[in-house]
């Protein structure tokens, strides 16, 4: 019964989505306020009734109602709480549910917290965000409905796969999808001020929330799933220029390159035509990731489920949202005139810069993921695009970006001078000088990679503090004044900071790591770089719905012992696949990682050792992004900007 | 129970082998690292986007055990991998030659950028000559809105 009331509330959330669709529209046009008004109760209603059909489908997760076809497929009853709920959106029905739940639910906000905005405007963005709604409830309803019954239902479920039974990536996809799906609120906004005809500064300051939220939980999604592969796929391997991360991390860049743009238009007047462009794209790159995932067209390691004619569903609501944006671009470019004057070198400038250099990497990115698609279908060669090619040639952006950040972030607007910020990074420059050479010293190999990694991440984070602190003037109580500084400041240093201390994790764990395979006998102890380790014991475990094999493994340095670490390999046997759950010591400047294998002919066990330097910077980087995209989004600006919020006349509906 | 759990997991995990074994291991270092370096840019063919260095895939072990025999035979790094894309085509390459219509994937960032610069520089340029616009009068509509604004 409730399965078939949250059947019936997605069909209805279908039809009041047309209605949003449609009818806000034509009243902006026509000016009739009954017509525009319409659009507020129907974002809501939308939400709601999305909402409760999520909450039936989750319900029937929870109670393991095994006549729906959905559950059968996906859950067990013998599965941990945490993953039976995890389990509704980690299939491909289930993870729709959720894409169009929180694109409901961002409809909804911009409905509550949209008080201040233009009468039409509002009514514009509700209805363009309703027509996405449109199109992914009828890609639900008609190839992909979770609400299927069995006439047979079996006894038992076929279980979730194993390695999405992790918390990491529980929480993995409900982020990742605040993030594809946020961005969808810059679209929608881009999109309704085409049609409105009017961009301005005003404009980017109503966007540039939306986006910085989306681009904070993307940030949070990417790091969760990096995460999640470094420690449950085997060897700690943390990205894999996978075509879904690759989805995922083009909207991120593109996303990050809309952050800076809209600043532009908003201080300055500038990049109008060019920041709309990047909304249209960052959505666009959001609905590709959609289809890579959902068609299989890209095989890899995420698609759990996938079939062509989604595929083609897919493909048909990208070309609509993407052929309708930039034709509606084209047509409107005369009202994206700049205006703001500025100087060759100046601010402005810099993020010119900054975003030629995320964009010019997205598009590395996105050749390289399709690249091995077109090479088959127009040239009949059938190859592969794998991480060293991605290494080679998206790093060297990223390097100029880290090298021209701290400088271009201190730049004046309008008119800027160099030398005089040079002058302000000087100890950056001599601290990151400095911690490069004494690596370069310290390393045994006589890679360049790490010394030049830790000196770009170095001069970012020293960069990023130069910067707060040249803000507050000379004399006396600079640190009271550091501490008033308005939260928009706070948060670029702290996000900039973040992303150099993610540069010297990543090239640190690629440069210095360590890794030692070999037989191990019980007992016996054998060395990696500094440590000792012992396999004391492997023993035969049994978990909730897995079994696993166990080893003791202590851990110890100069005769002391620091850690006792259980790498385990688990057996799902409703599943029937294996997955391992490596041990990892964790520390700030390394994580030993320790990985159990096969029992070998001699009676000992393949064991796998790892010393990662700098592992943790990584996800510590990432976190600290976020943060800073969190401290912007606090700033008192925004706060003005999305207005008093005058509460809606209905009230916050309960959820 | 306990060595039904054994059994069992004996059973499922038999098919399993962890990406490099300890068996698979060249005596001498430098040859394994170079066995290393070409294994992380071959493709496990029956894997998604492994290369055969990560993957547990029996193919996979097979392709390392094959370069390991092949370097043993004292083939070059460059012979090794010729060998393997003779026989599996170059889909086994992770990293893609620069061969045919590859150069544009190669290229396709490089000329991007220096378009990107070029256009950027001519806008820049456009921007630091420009006189600055004459201030726009509010639209009726704007002034209406306005006051509407200030009555707050």
């Amino acid at each position: 019964m409730i399965t078939e009331l949250g059947h019936f509330a997605l069909i209805l959330a279908f039809l009041v989505a047309i209605v949003q669709a449609i009818v806000p529209l034509i009243g902006a046009h026509k000016r009739w306020h009954g017509w525009m008004a319409v659009a507020e109760p129907a974002a809501v209603a939308q939400f709601l009734l999305t909402a409760a059909s999520f909450a039936a489908l989750t319900h029937a997760f929870l109670v393991s109602d095994f006549s729906l076809r959905l559950v059968v497929l996906n859950s067990h009853s013998a599965k941990p709480m945490l993953y039976k709920i995890s389990g509704v959106w980690g299939n491909h029905e289930g993870s729709m549910l959720l894409w169009v739940l929180i694109l409901t639910l961002f409809g909804a906000c911009a409905a509550w917290f949209g008080g201040q905005l233009p009468p039409t405007l509002k009514a514009r963005v509700l209805a363009v965000q309703s027509a996405i709604s449109v199109a992914f409830f009828a890609f639900i309803i008609f190839t992909s409905n979770p609400f299927l019954r069995l006439a047979v239902p079996p006894f038992d479920g076929q279980d979730l796969n194993p390695l999405l039974q992790d918390p990491g990536l529980a929480f993995h996809p409900p982020f990742l999808y605040l993030g594809y799906v946020g961005l969808s609120m810059a679209f929608s906004f881009a999109v309704a001020a085409l049609i409105e005809g009017r961009v301005d500064a005003a404009w980017a300051r109503w966007v540039r929330p939306w986006t910085l939220a989306a681009w904070v939980f993307l940030t949070i999604g990417i790091a969760l799933g990096s995460w999640w592969a470094y420690y449950e796929l085997g060897w700690g391997g943390f990205w894999f220029w996978d075509p879904v991360e690759n989805a995922s991390f083009m909207p991120w860049l593109i996303g990050a390159a809309l952050l800076h743009s809209a600043i532009v238009v908003e201080k300055r007047e500038a990049l109008k035509s060019w920041t709309i462009l990047l909304a249209i794209l960052a959505f666009g790159f959001s609905l590709i990731g959609t289809f890579i995932v959902r068609s299989g067209v890209l095989t890899s390691v995420h698609a759990f489920a996938n079939d062509p004619e989604r595929g083609v569903f897919i493909l048909f609501i990208l070309a609509f949202f993407m052929g309708g944006a930039l034709t509606l671009f084209a047509a409107r470019a005369n009202v994206m005139e700049a205006k703001g004057v500025f100087g060759m070198v100046s601010r402005e400038s810099a993020l010119v810069a900054n975003n030629i250099l995320l964009a010019v990497a997205a598009f590395v990115v996105f050749i390289g993921t399709i690249w091995p698609l077109v090479a088959e279908m127009f040239f009949d060669r059938k190859l592969s695009v794998g991480a060293p090619f991605f290494n080679m040639a998206f790093t060297p952006f990223m390097v100029v970006l880290g090298l021209i950040l701290p400088l271009g972030s201190m730049l004046p607007w309008k008119r800027g001078n160099l030398g005089r910020v040079g002058r302000h990074l000087v100890p950056a420059l001599v601290l990151a000088v400095a911690v490069a050479a004494l690596a370069y010293a310290l390393q045994t190999g006589k890679t360049a990679l790490g010394p030049i990694g830790l000196l770009l991440g170095t001069w970012m984070v020293a960069g990023a503090a130069m910067d707060l602190w040249s803000r507050t003037g000379r004399g006396a109580n600079r640190f009271g004044r550091l501490r008033r500084m308005p939260r928009a400041d706070w948060g670029k240093a702290v996000a900039h900071a973040g992303l150099g201390i993610t540069f010297i994790g990543v090239s640190g764990l690629m440069a210095w790591e360590q890794e030692d395979i070999r037989t191990v006998q019980l007992g016996e102890p054998f060395d990696v770089g500094a440590y000792t380790l012992v396999l004391n014991d492997v023993q035969e475990v049994k978990g909730p719905n897995y079994l696993s094999t166990m080893g003791d493994v202590t851990l110890s340095q100069d005769g002391s012992e620091i850690a006792t670490l259980y790498p385990e390999k688990r057996v799902y046997p409703v599943a029937k696949m294996p997955t391992t759950e490596a041990a990892i010591d964790g520390g700030l400047l390394r994580d030993v990682y320790v990985v159990i294998g096969d029992p070998q002919s001699d009676g000992g066990w393949a064991v796998r050792t790892y010393i990662k330097p700098l592992a943790n910077w990584i996800w510590l980087g990432s976190i600290i992004m976020a943060v800073g995209g969190v401290l912007s989004l606090t700033d008192r600006r925004y706060r003005v900007a999305a207005g008093a919020r005058k509460a809606p006349a209905q009230g916050v509906p309960a959820e | 129970m306990k060595r039904l759990i054994l059994v069992l997991a004996l059973i499922l995990s038999a098919p399993l082998a962890y990406a490099v074994q300890p068996d698979e291991i060249l005596p001498d270092p430098a040859m394994e690292q170079r066995a290393r370096d070409i294994s992380a840019g071959l493709r496990c063919l029956v894997c998604r986007n492994e290369s055969i260095d990560e993957s547990n895939a029996e193919l996979a072990r097979d392709l390392r055990l094959l370069v390991r025999e092949r370097l043993l035979e004292g083939d070059t790094n460059e012979e090794v991998v010729d060998y393997v894309v003779d026989r599996y085509g170059e889909y086994v390459l992770l990293n893609p030659t620069t061969r045919g219509s590859n150069i544009f994937l190669w290229l396709a960032g490089p000329i991007m950028a220096v378009i990107a610069l070029i256009l950027a520089f001519f806008y820049l340029r456009g921007r630091a000559t420009a006189k600055p616009a004459t201030e726009d009068r509010l639209s009726a509509d704007e002034e209406a809105r306005l006051s509407e604004i200030l009555k707050d």
